[in-house]
């Protein structure tokens, strides 16, 4: 015997480690074991991933809703990787859905609930509850608006539950309002208790899985059984890591939404759920009045004892999967209605308010910009700067980085270096700026603004803002109105516009100024649509 | 004999080839999240903004040589949070034109330490550690001289800027 091999077999005799594990292994399954059968392996591991990342982003998590924001805009924007391990743990919960009801479906469609494995079944089915109450209760955490308006909405339905509802109202923390409680309600249950009942529950359904076997196909019982190690757990990692390729890419590539911090007073707000739950938010429109717990409550109710008593209703012998066509019928309607649902709801959303837009995952720090700099940020795009010069980070290039106070000189000066560069700075390779006066000074007024703190910062404004504010300093706006603290007073300072007028107001008032509001001296201005909207949209962004 | 062998070794490949796949599988997952995940542990945060230089107080009235603690608020960056917190700081004139300021803090464990004017030392009184008026270490077990801070002058008026770690010997 080598020294490996001794090493492990102390190792064996006093923890029964290799033992087990061999046991767990060299399982017998049926010899029509194959590739339909991946997915429990995989909504394991996908399980196993949210909890990995859920624990990494509590590390930087504070959950109270005074500082919840902040610290997921400090693992976006500050902490290396931390958008990744969001992403990771955002787009892992849409997956493990998509996995788990993918399990479900097979399970169904083979018929492999039938006797005895019914309490496999049913584990089966609390796990699928959990695994939506994690979705419900990690939807309120970030605390932007979206979390709390889509909260707010799921603790009404549930406020309306019959006979329950006033105690779940009490269970979740609130009394119609989302506050302190709630949060640590849905925190805990999200972190502290969900987890350990799913541990428990997967724990029992392989248990049952490994005390019936894998349910065998008819014809199986004259084939000679395999063995689940090598080629099944082949199969299962192959699949698994397809799905952690996807769920990779898609933390890498898609963008997590962040919006702007939970604004309760925010009545332009339009509340959705998450994707999988939008079918139900469209069931529930289709009931009004006193018929509302029927979408609510009933039919949800309904839905989740057909799931649990289906292997008590069908308890005929075993079928070939090819002989269960009323099965096949069932899951083709119930995904043909779901997916219509889940499409009419999402077409019928309208479009998000522009504040809602923003991506507040980055720093945001271009909203405290007066017009004249935003617009400096349009021309500094158009004119290509970076192309020569850095803004703090990265290699050096031809030009000097923008960042350094000591290349900054006074606006007129810069505005005359724009125009004859080697002029103002002798031996200087850059090209003249064909540009206007003016345009030249909003130039300069970005650049003066511009330092190695706030580069980045500022580089992240939307371009529709840029657009809004080029639209807005070329047709003079701030001679007689201010944004943020700058510009004329004959007109009324254009910050917290979003509260007092709605868009399509601000958009006809352009076109006659006098018939909205009566006396205004404001003259006519005749955009194009995308002018218009990209003016009405910087408007409607502005900080209050 | 030769027809008996050919599928064991086919079975051999076969199963060599799953194996090989199951583990390189797995390293590949277990490395993708393990070094994002160390990353994310153990690299520090960006830094939002560098440090900022705070306004000590007066000191035209310092006497060479008899340090005096000033107190001072300044902004420190907690993770996702800036607090404005009081800070001080041992300030010495070592000549008329060098004045010192040096970390509250014992490069020993961190104790608050203070000046003894009778032996006209800094002394800490948690492991006994003594500094000179210069800040070198005379005599415990403090492995380094105290810590200065980054100075400025201005109308009389002295400015703080980062507290930079003590190198090298204790002198």
């Amino acid at each position: 015997m080598s020294r490996k091999e001794r090493l492990l077999v102390w190792l064996d005799q006093r923890t029964g480690l290799e033992t087990a594990i061999r046991n767990f292994l060299y399982e017998q399954i049926p010899a029509s074991s194959g590739w339909h059968q991946v997915f429990g392996s995989v909504a394991l591991f996908l399980f196993l991933v949210q909890v990995f990342t859920g624990a990494l982003l509590a590390f930087n998590y504070a959950p109270t809703p005074g500082d919840a924001y902040n610290s997921l805009r400090y693992i976006l924007a500050e902490v290396t990787a931390g958008r990744l391990m969001r992403g990771l743990h955002h787009w892992g919960a849409s997956m493990m859905i998509v996995v788990v009801v993918l399990h479900m479906t097979q399970v169904f469609v083979y018929g492999a609930y039938k006797k005895p494995r019914e309490a496999t079944w049913i584990a089966g089915v609390i796990l699928l509850l959990l695994t939506l109450a994690y979705g419900l209760t990690g939807y309120l955490l970030p605390w932007d608006n979206r979390a709390y308006w889509g909260t707010v909405v799921t603790t009404q339905i549930a406020a309306k539950a019959p006979f329950v509802g006033p105690y779940l109202v009490r269970f979740l923390g609130g009394q119609g309002e989302i506050g302190v409680v709630t949060f640590a309600r849905f925190y805990g249950l999200h972190v502290l208790l969900l987890p350990p009942a799913t541990v428990v529950m997967i724990v029992l359904h392989v248990y049952l899985v490994r005390k019936h076997g894998v349910a065998p196909a008819p014809g199986d019982e004259v084939l000679t059984a395999k063995k689940f190690f090598p080629e099944q757990a082949f199969r299962d990692t192959v699949a698994i890591f397809a799905a952690f390729v996807i769920l990779f890419l898609m933390a890498v590539m898609v963008r997590v939404p962040l919006e702007q911090l939970a604004d309760p007073t925010d009545t332009t707000y339009i509340p959705r759920p998450e994707w999988y739950f939008l079918f139900l938010f469209q069931i529930l429109k289709l009931f009004e009045g006193p018929l509302e717990v029927i979408g609510s409550v009933v039919l949800p109710a309904l839905a989740i004892l057909v799931l649990l008593i289906i292997p008590f209703v069908d308890r005929g012998r075993m079928r070939k999967v090819t002989e269960r066509a009323l099965a096949a019928a069932v899951v083709a309607l119930a995904g043909i209605g779901w997916a219509g649902l889940t499409i009419t709801a999402a077409v019928t959303t309208p479009k998000p308010a522009v504040a809602a837009r923003i991506d507040f995952s980055q720093p945001t720090d271009w909203l405290q910009l007066s017009p004249v700099e935003m617009a400096g940020i349009g021309y500094f795009r158009q004119e290509n700067c970076t192309a020569c010069h850095t803004l703090g980070q990265g290699k050096p290039e031809i030009g000097p980085d923008l960042t350094k106070a000591s290349i900054r000189k006074s606006g007129a000066w810069m505005i005359e270096h724009f125009k004859r560069p080697s002029a103002m700075v002798p031996g200087s390779a850059m090209p003249p700026i064909q540009l206007s006066d003016a345009q030249l000074n909003t130039l300069a007024a970005f650049l003066l603004k511009l330092n190695a703190r706030n580069a980045e910062a500022l580089q992240s404004a939307p371009d529709f803002a840029v657009m809004g504010a080029l639209i807005y300093q070329k047709n003079q706006c701030g001679s007689c109105h201010a944004v943020n603290g700058v510009g004329g007073r004959l007109g009324p300072p254009l910050n917290g516009l979003k509260r007092r007028r709605t868009e399509p107001w601000v958009e006809e008032h352009f076109g006659n100024p006098q018939a909205l509001s009566p006396g205004s001296v404001m003259p006519v201005y005749k955009f194009s649509r995308a002018e218009m909207q990209n003016m009405v949209a910087y408007l409607f962004v502005l900080p209050e | 004999m030769h027809g008996l062998r050919e599928p064991q070794a086919e079975e051999t490949t076969r199963r060599q080839f799953y194996l090989t796949f199951i583990y390189a599988l797995w390293s590949l997952m277990a490395a993708a999240l393990a070094l994002p995940a160390l990353v994310y542990l153990f690299l520090p945060p960006k830094v939002r903004r560098g440090d900022e230089w705070v306004d000590a107080g007066d000191i035209t009235r310092l006497q060479a040589k008899i340090p005096v603690e000033l107190a001072f608020r300044k902004n420190r960056v907690d993770g996702w949070k800036v607090t404005s917190e009081k800070q001080t700081a041992w300030v010495v004139k070592l000549s008329d034109r060098k004045i010192v300021a040096f970390g509250p803090q014992c490069t020993h464990l961190g104790c608050a330490y203070h000046w003894d004017e009778t032996s006209a030392e800094f002394i800490c009184p948690c492991h006994s550690s003594v500094f000179s008026v210069e800040g070198a270490v005379i005599s415990g077990p403090a492995p380094r001289p105290l810590d200065r801070y980054e100075t400025r002058m201005e109308n009389g008026k002295l400015l703080l800027g980062a507290l930079h770690e003590s190198s090298g010997p204790k002198t």
